[in-house]
């Protein structure tokens, strides 16, 4: 129970009140340059979520057994604790790349229709930053923390992975949708294209601040008052951007 | 951009014409995220400076080697390799502003500029103009960045560099430092770029 209330706020945390787009502003290259049109935009959300996914399970995978100091393999091979932190963005940024590769030609081979329907937007997305910004997020729960009990398992790791990109969704598609309103409005001529945007972008963010507080609110009324102070830690770490 | 440009046009360029943030909308995650103060944004030019020069030497050094279909590949462990030796260097040395900039260092590997330079630049050519292409757009977006932070610091927090500079009555616009503000600044100077840039001198000219 207390696994899927942790799992709820890391999921509220994700996808609305630390918006990766909106709160951490990754991920911005698509949301400025593919939310032109919703029907693109919406593919372009689930693209990205589909890979957040792919890509947090095995940088998760990696950095539980690997990477971490005193991880398993490195342990059991060499007989004495190793940390080859130093490794991590090498490691993820070929992870990222190469599920990329993987998804699509996995993609392509069994489901054409959802190929043609992600389109060009497969092989982009390996420079999307909040790819990497997933990882890293889940790498700072899982390497060199010193409390074992609040090292995140799988579930957190691919909780945050799924809702992330599902608010990456949201935002793109809110977007879209203004946009394609914009069109027929009279902007002045500085502003066309993407000062406009980033503007427009900017009051979604101030909506978006409107969410903070809500993890705290929602742990409050979930979780039992006694049990509270062990177990809270991971929504309140994640939480702690929202308070800035 | 021509192909027979010296050094030093290619460090001009890099500065106004080409401005890696006003004029290309590149690099936007950094640009937005970590210029709620002024140091944080000079710390993290100097993080892009540092890799956009290192990058820039060492794939045009091996750009005989490059294959075609692996140079993203090179490209980006490259810069992984800088942003790590980059990443630790402030963990080791500057540790409160390593931890207030946070996930954003490690986010320079996927910083569209440094590619884009590597692509359009470095694989190409010397490494004379590799280095100077570099200085330049590293410089041109330290602007930017500069640009961004002044306003939100001012704005938000009533001082610059850390120095008051608005009157202690001064309300602080705490929007200005919140996600919304970065966007809102952003637009605002992007829009004023634009106007100073294009449409003042053609008036003409549709977009």
């Amino acid at each position: 129970m207390d696994l899927l209330v942790t799992l709820l706020l890391i999921a509220v945390g994700a996808a609305l009140i630390n918006n990766f787009v909106l709160h951490y502003f990754v991920g911005l290259c698509p949301f400025m340059g593919v939310s032109r049109r919703l029907d693109t935009a919406t593919g372009m959300g689930f693209a990205v979520t589909f890979v957040i996914s792919v890509a947090s399970f095995l940088s998760w995978t990696l950095t539980y057994f690997v990477l971490r100091p005193g991880a398993p393999v490195t342990t059991w091979l060499l007989h004495r604790e190793v940390d080859l932190s130093i490794l991590n963005y090498i490691v993820y940024i070929f992870v990222i790349a190469s599920s990329v590769q993987f998804v699509e030609m996995y993609v392509r081979r069994f489901f054409p229709n959802l190929y043609r329907s992600f389109g060009v937007y497969l092989p982009l997305i390996t420079t999307n930053c909040a790819i990497l910004f997933a990882c890293l997020e889940i790498m700072k729960h899982v390497s060199g923390v010193e409390d074992p009990s609040r090292v995140w398992g799988l579930p957190q790791a691919l909780t945050l992975a799924f809702f992330a990109g599902i608010g990456f969704t949201i935002a793109i598609v809110i977007m879209a949708g203004i946009r394609e309103q914009l069109d027929v409005a009279d902007v002045p001529r500085a502003l066309q294209g993407a000062g406009i945007a980033f503007i427009v972008a900017g009051i979604l963010a101030m909506a978006f601040t409107g969410f903070t507080g809500v993890d705290r609110g929602l742990e409050k009324l979930l979780k039992p008052a006694p049990s509270r102070a062990e177990t809270s830690s991971p929504a309140q770490v994640h939480s702690s951007g929202g308070e800035e | 951009m021509s192909e027979d440009a010296t050094p030093l046009e290619r460090f001009i360029r890099g500065i106004i014409p080409e401005n890696p943030v006003y004029r290309q909308l590149l690099g936007l995650c950094p640009t937005l995220a970590v210029t709620n103060n002024m140091k944080a944004a000079m710390t993290m030019s100097g993080a892009v400076l540092f890799v956009l020069v290192g990058a820039n030497l060492v794939v045009s050094l091996i750009r005989g080697l490059l294959k075609p279909h692996l140079r993203i590949l090179i490209f980006t462990l490259t810069i992984a390799t800088f942003v790590t030796i980059a990443d630790r260097f402030l963990a080791a040395f500057m540790y409160p502003m390593s931890k207030e900039l946070g996930p954003y260092v490690p986010l320079i590997i996927v910083n569209c500029i440094i590619i884009c330079r590597c692509e359009v630049c470095a694989s190409r050519q010397s490494p004379a103009a590799a280095l100077g292409d570099a200085l330049g757009q590293s410089l041109g977006f330290a602007l930017a960045l500069a640009s961004i932070a002044t306003v939100r610091e001012i704005l938000g927090s009533g001082t610059w560099l850390g120095i008051r500079i608005l009157p202690a009555g001064w309300d602080d616009w705490v929007i200005m430092v919140l996600p919304g503000g970065a966007f809102l600044t952003m637009g605002l100077l992007l829009g004023i770029a634009n106007w100073l840039g294009t449409v003042r001198r053609n008036p003409k000219a549709t977009e």
